[in-house]
């Protein structure tokens, strides 16, 4: 490999709990919650009502906009209620809520493409559309517009397997139990953007996984390229992905797609698999239940929307002393209020927290040793950065190109001074944002009050 | 089953989890790494240098709980970053100082250079160079009295104890022979000179660098910058016949080894960036020989660093990383 990024940091993989136990089947939960914004864009509008029988992979939920997907029944049964729940991503949002009569029928609406091979890459795009695939690596943005908006500019499809936040093992799993649906995927990735080859990015602690993917390749002779990483977190972030595999750097403010590069998350590839093979939507997800306060943790395949708390009674129930749940990996992870929320798109992760992973204590002065420059893989200074945003000197944390950060934590994992880096510049960034937005409307507002003037 | 109603969960901001090492464990691994040339110092003297250096951690720490209790600031001691500045204190002072003096230092390190700057990280010079300085300047004949090597000092006074010139002093004095002739280089090496109590031993202090960098504590780059520049400045511009030899007196005599290692890479007053680390080392490299060579004192690595210290920001200014997917032409635009 003669690429790779810079910084990182290599925190305790904690991936040992469950990367030997296969993906488990939840027992069916009695009702799943389905949120209408399980995806970055425009929420979906719900077009079932009380009392409505639905059947699995049936639409529930119409898209809201372009930049929007549908939203699928995971379960058959009744609709019980359509109404705002708590959500994973903070506060309320609109869920259709679906009693399970445990019968799981099928809708007639899931049913594999007649001739696969046949499908043009505008079809198959379709397919991914109603589909309601999203970047389910916990970005979730819409997959039918990361590749309408690719058509013809990308040269390089970069599949994401580097899992690279600690304790989650979901893809690993579905590397080593379902080799032929990521090889598969991939193959119709090939075929939409009209590439020989399209690179799998996995980290060099799934070696196992790599060589069940080489067999399978070989076996169907697809075009894969297995790029093979260190293992080094972030390495799995979209940006220090492409670096890692292309070597060329996504320019400021930019997307993958500026530098020729479309990244798909293994999840994705998969569900883009089943859509075409299967005709089945995104009902499904494979979460890696894990951590300190979990009694049992559990590589486990649960309907969309089911309430993470059933996750947790499957593995054993939580420890007494938890006091943290995580939606994600430890690293970008959403914390997470309340038990009712329910399981996302994006959701690759549900972990518990008992003992002391966070190394709670008091921040004190930044004292300068340069460890979060010598991190940060996106070049940046967190310890300037921060002066600034404590400061609120937002022309200066801009220039210091607080915008660029990506979250990725990586600095904030290795202060030393325990300083909140990663929160303080969402929050800066959020300021500046919100300043341009206000600077913008205000000017908007002034040339229209000009034009009127001029008409008067 | 859980009764997750009972759960007392926290939520807050990602990342969730932190490495081990904090403000304290580093401080703690640069006291770790201090500790052999400490040992280095009671073979070569007693137990003198020892009850010194406690007493100058002890005043340290005195004036840090002192000044913060005074302020009514929350109270740093617990970092152990005044522990740091009290042994390096006394490692750069000679072994027969009085007891009381090296407490007038400890003041100067803690109070005016440290805390009247708002305490840990904010300072801009090292504390305990300026310990040094401000000792220097007061006590000059204290401060250049050098103790014999291998001899034990006594605890009380100092007067008829045995004194030696410091192999830089010799050289300043241009008499080579008497150089080579007094101190071998083994002995330059292993710390039998006459010197600061914890100058004196290469490879002590090369054994506490390791372990700094093993344990990412402090970057290789400015140490190396720093003994590399020195290296090659006097190689080139040798005084007498044989340019080795004047490199490695150079090199392992005097507070190189001490400063570059463990001064130079003071957090608060170095850049941030490797590369900036790079021209901070060279920069002090380049000082260090001209007060060697040109200056009044026969050493110059203490003022060599407090003048580097003071371009620190100038360097963290203009040295940045280059911003991720912008190449350096489409910089310079």
């Amino acid at each position: 490999m003669a690429h790779a990024f810079f910084g990182g940091v290599h925190p305790n993989d904690m991936k040992a709990a469950t990367k030997d136990k296969a993906i488990e089947q939840l027992a069916a939960p009695a009702q799943v919650v389905i949120p209408m914004s399980m995806h970055i864009g425009a929420p979906s509008k719900p077009i079932v009502a009380v009392g409505d029988k639905v059947k699995v992979g049936q639409m529930i939920g119409e898209p809201g906009g372009f930049v929007s997907v549908p939203v699928h029944a995971s379960v058959s049964g009744t609709v019980v209620a359509v109404e705002p729940r708590p959500f994973s991503m903070g506060g309320y949002m609109t869920a259709v809520v679906i009693e399970n009569d445990f019968q799981n029928t099928l809708s007639e609406d899931v049913k594999p493409a007649a001739d696969p091979e046949g499908l043009t890459p505008e079809q198959l795009c379709e397919i991914v559309k109603n589909a309601g695939i999203v970047g389910m690596g916990g970005a979730t943005f819409p997959t039918h517009v990361k590749i309408s908006s690719g058509f013809g500019k990308i040269d390089t499809v970069i599949i994401n397997a580097a899992e690279c936040e600690p304790y989650i093992t979901g893809d690993h799993r579905t590397m080593l139990e379902r080799p032929e649906e990521v090889v598969g995927g991939a193959k119709l990735l090939a075929k939409m953007f009209g590439l020989d080859k399209v690179h799998l990015g996995i980290e060099d602690n799934k070696m196992n996984a790599v060589e069940v993917l080489k067999k399978v390749i070989e076996e169907t002779k697809a075009p894969v390229v297995l790029d093979v990483f260190h293992t080094r977190y972030p390495q799995g972030a979209e940006k220090q992905l492409c670096q890692a595999v292309t070597g060329r750097q996504v320019p400021p403010g930019a997307l993958p797609s500026a530098i020729g590069c479309a990244v798909f998350n293994l999840n994705t590839v998969c569900a883009i698999y089943r859509a075409v093979y299967q005709g089945m939507p995104v009902v499904n997800k494979v979460v890696t239940v894990s951590g300190s306060g979990v009694i049992e943790p559990k590589n486990i395949e649960c309907p969309i929307g089911t309430p993470i708390s059933k996750l947790f009674d499957a593995c054993g129930g939580l420890k007494e002393e938890t006091y943290k749940l995580i939606m994600g990996g430890p690293m970008m992870g959403l914390a997470q209020y309340s038990t009712e929320v329910s399981v996302g798109k994006g959701t690759g992760a549900m972990l518990a927290f008992a003992e002391d992973e966070e190394r709670t204590s008091e921040t004190s002065s930044c004292i300068r040793c340069g460890k979060c420059v010598g991190v940060c893989p996106m070049h940046l200074e967190p310890l300037y950065m921060f002066k600034y945003g404590e400061k609120n000197l937002l022309d200066a944390a801009e220039a210091a190109n607080v915008l660029d950060c990506i979250e990725c934590g990586a600095c904030t994992y290795n202060c030393p001074a325990r300083l909140h880096l990663v929160h303080m510049f969402r929050t800066t960034k959020q300021k500046i944002n919100d300043a341009k937005r206000a600077a913008k409307a205000k000017a908007d507002a002034e040339a229209a009050a000009a034009a009127a003037k001029k008409e008067a | 089953m859980t009764d997750y109603k009972n759960l007392k969960l926290i939520a807050t901001s990602s990342p969730h989890i932190r490495e081990k090492t904090n403000t304290t464990t580093i401080m703690r691994d640069v006291c770790i790494a201090l500790l052999p040339a400490l040992a280095i110092a009671v073979w070569n003297w007693g137990v003198r240098p020892l009850i010194l250096t406690v007493v100058s951690v002890v005043a340290c720490v005195g004036f840090e709980w002192l000044y913060r209790k005074a302020m009514k600031k929350t109270n740093t001691v617990g970092d152990m970053s005044a522990v740091v500045t009290g042994i390096l204190l006394a490692f750069v002072c000679p072994v027969y100082l009085p007891y009381w003096m090296i407490v007038v230092g400890a003041f100067f390190a803690i109070v005016v250079a440290k805390q009247l700057y708002g305490g840990i990280g904010k300072n801009f010079v090292n504390p305990a160079l300026i310990g040094r300085a401000a000792l220097l300047g007061c006590y000059a004949s204290a401060m250049t009295t050098w103790a014999a090597p291998m001899v034990k000092a006594p605890l009380g006074s100092t007067v008829d104890a045995a004194t030696a010139a410091t192999p830089m002093a010799i050289m300043k004095s241009g008499d080579f022979a008497a150089l080579t002739s007094t101190y071998s280089l083994a002995d330059m090496f292993i710390g039998r000179i006459g010197g600061s109590i914890g100058e004196v031993s290469a490879v002590m202090l090369l054994l506490g660098g390791a372990y700094l960098v093993a344990r990412k504590v402090i970057n290789w780059h400015t140490p190396a910058a720093y003994i590399l520049t020195v290296a090659v400045v006097t190689f080139i511009f040798p005084k007498g016949n044989d340019p080795l030899q004047w490199m490695l007196y150079n090199v392992l005599g005097g507070g190189l080894m001490l400063g570059a290692i463990f001064m130079a890479t003071d957090y608060a007053t170095s850049p941030v960036t490797k590369k900036g680390q790079l021209i901070f080392g060279l920069g002090c490299g380049l000082l260090t020989v001209m007060i060697r060579y040109f200056g009044s004192y026969p050493e110059g690595v203490c003022y060599s660093i407090l003048v580097m210290n003071c371009t620190t920001w100038l360097i963290d200014k203009y040295v940045k990383p280059q911003r991720f997917g912008v190449s350096k032409k489409e910089a310079a635009k």
